[in-house]
């Protein structure tokens, strides 16, 4: 157990990357076999990202140096700086990793049945796993190249499921786009590693903060990796890329390419609070992230009412939703320097922003299972050419509808709790970005309002009566997610206290991120 | 001073490429054209880490059988073949998706391939 606690960070990566390529040699043997081994290692991943949470929530941060002689011995003897990759996973880290293997394992179970009878499964399972080892690397890494090499890692293998059923001319588009925007935020993500590393000869973001002088050059490598997360994370006005890539791609793969994103406003997150915290002027770097997020949630949801592509409204909606998350921690960043504000309503506001991220994953995600389900009976994605589905696909309902009324914040679902961290601390901080989020969340439940009516609602249509319910691997899918919900919403202070402060105060803490590492320099 | 004009040259060559990459992605309209906007855009980030690791007068960093005398860093250029593998990979699953357009379409022009839009 032990030996399972101090490997973890690197068996948790490792573990899924062998399954991604045996895959396409045991699928040879059968495809029944390849799904067990690929069901069977993700869930080992799994079970070692609850081995390492555990021992995160008990004993502080873990640090895993790759090819030293003890994993914790970040710097090597007569060394001042590290030069070894690390992998640091502290409260957010593990917060998102914990997010990242529910989705994942939920897509991949949803998967199973989905994709039976497509070709090409076993390299649909290959980069599956590949995804999944981009956003974990992503998450757990303490080092700026490997977080650009991870950064990679996603976006090929999620531009490649996204671009899935090529017998669809759109879903080739969507892949293409997404490609694109992820090859050049990449490249705007290694120019700022190249201006750091020439001015500090380090990579390690914990070096790099420890050493941070805030000198132009800096603030141009902020400004290009900002860019570069916001791109990725599709915040308005760099979002083009996203209702396209999130309505194409294949059922199991938006939830995974949405949860992406988040990894990416981790790394955003990451690079404002660790790497540059306390060095600029937080509340003006604050006020754009304010900014960002309310032009996200007020364009994404203004832009979701009219869509009649059931997935492109969702997409929208995830958008929308990224703006909350940017809204609540960017209200932490603002009054960042100010202890007063910062306990009175500071905290709750990044307990708001980060509860909201694994909470929109779990009912985002199943809300774009649904409407992959429905195409999946149907063959359409056209809110205009559904109606009655209520009648013979029951579970998929009731699922929409949980899923539907957390999104909107409806008491007592999870998606109410965190949205009411939100309005009530950001309220203190200024009352009219309360007002625009409430006023969002009310666009969203008509929005939502109307999918339901012209999806599962009416008589039942003649041209779908023989439409049946999903298979079952596809309901357990979408049952887990379900589930993680129902949890998240009944016990929502318990879920807050034990996994989501952790994660704030790990974002706030800069100081302990980089003594974890350079503890050892004076 | 001899020295500063050829070492700035390749940072105004890096400041050139990205123009000229920047210019071909937002305002180029044919798909291959867009790709290879990236692949300049890469060669430019390249070429500017690399460049950072020189040290005038450097030798090759090989541990082994070096001479007296400064090296150049080593540790730039093995980023950068890690971003060079990277970026074939890139470009190669992008013409791919291309190849699929335009037997879809039969056109790789970005402005008329809109099957997503609104």
């Amino acid at each position: 157990m032990e030996f399972l606690t101090v490997h973890s960070p690197a068996l948790v990566v490792a573990v899924p990357l062998l399954a991604a390529f045996i895959t396409p040699l045991i699928s040879r043997i059968g495809n029944k076999f390849r799904d067990t081994v690929n069901v069977t290692f993700l869930s080992f991943a799994a079970f070692l990202m609850a081995v390492l949470a555990v021992d995160i929530y008990t004993s502080g941060t873990r640090i895993y140096t790759f090819g030293a002689t003890v994993p914790e011995l970040a710097i090597p003897e007569h060394y001042m700086v590290p030069v070894r990759i690390i992998f640091q996973v502290d409260g957010i880290s593990i917060f998102m990793g914990l997010t990242t293997t529910v989705v994942a394992l939920a897509a991949l179970v949803y998967s199973l049945q989905f994709v039976k009878d497509e070709t090409g499964q076993d390299r649909f399972y290959s980069l599956f796993m590949i995804l999944y080892v981009g956003m974990v690397g992503l998450e757990f890494t303490g080092d700026m190249f490997n977080m650009f090499v991870f950064l990679e890692i996603l976006s090929i293998a999620g531009a490649g499921l996204a671009s899935y059923r090529v017998n669809l001319a759109d879903a080739v588009e969507g892949g293409f786009k997404y490609i694109v925007i992820s090859a050049i935020s990449a490249l705007l993500v290694l120019f700022a590693i190249g201006i750091l590393y020439g001015e500090y000869n380090l990579l390690s973001i914990a070096a790099l903060a420890h050493n941070m002088q805030f000198t132009t050059l800096d603030m141009i490598a902020l400004a290009l990796l900002g860019i570069a997360f916001v791109m990725k994370l599709a915040g308005v006005p760099l979002h083009m890329w996203a209702p396209d890539t999130y309505a194409v791609a294949p059922a199991g793969i938006t939830p995974m390419i949405y949860t992406s994103s988040a990894a990416s406003m981790y790394a955003l997150y990451r690079i404002t609070f660790t790497l540059y915290g306390g060095h600029f002027d937080t509340t003006a770097i604050g006020w754009i992230v304010i900014i960002l997020g309310v032009l996200s949630m007020f364009i994404g949801v203004m832009m979701a009412i009219h869509q009649t592509d059931i997935k492109r409204l969702m997409a929208y909606h995830a958008i929308s939703q990224s703006g909350y998350m940017l809204l609540g921690v960017g209200v932490g960043l603002a009054v960042l320097t100010d202890p007063v504000a910062l306990a009175a309503y500071g905290r709750d506001a990044m307990n708001g922003g980060i509860f909201h991220i694994i909470n929109n994953a779990l009912y985002k995600g199943m809300l774009f299972l649904t409407a992959e389900a429905i195409f999946f009976r149907i063959g359409t994605r056209d809110l205009n050419r559904m109606g009655g589905l209520g009648h013979n696909m029951k579970w998929t309902t009731i699922f929409f509808i949980i899923g539907a009324l957390a999104i909107s914040g409806i008491p007592p679902f999870n998606g109410f709790a965190s949205k009411l961290l939100i309005y009530e601390s950001v309220f203190r901080f200024n009352p009219l970005l309360s007002v625009i989020a409430m006023f969002v969340s009310l666009v969203t439940l008509a929005s939502f309002t109307k999918v339901f009516y012209s999806a599962f609602t009416g008589p039942e249509m003649s041209a779908y009566k023989e439409v049946r319910e999903v298979p079952k691997s596809m309901l357990i899918g979408m049952g887990v997610m379900a589930a993680a919900i129902i949890f998240f919403s009944i016990f929502p202070g318990l879920v807050v206290n034990t996994i989501v402060a952790p994660a704030t105060n790990a974002l706030i803490d800069q100081a302990s991120y980089i003594n974890g590492v350079m503890g050892a320099v004076p | 001073m001899m020295p500063y004009i050829p070492y700035n040259i390749p940072f105004v060559a890096v400041a050139l490429l990205m123009g000229v990459s920047l210019f071909i992605i937002l305002f180029k309209r044919n798909l291959i054209k867009i790709i290879m906007g990236i692949a300049i855009m890469g060669a430019a980030v390249n070429l500017f880490v690399v460049a950072l690791g020189y040290r005038a007068g450097g030798v090759a960093p090989i541990y082994t059988s070096t001479p007296e005398g400064a090296m150049v860093l080593p540790v730039p250029q093995a980023l950068i073949l890690t971003s060079i593998v990277i970026a074939v990979s890139v470009i190669a699953l992008m013409l791919t998706m291309v190849i699929h357009t335009y037997r879809h379409t039969g056109d790789i022009d970005a402005k008329k391939s809109r099957l997503l839009k609104g």
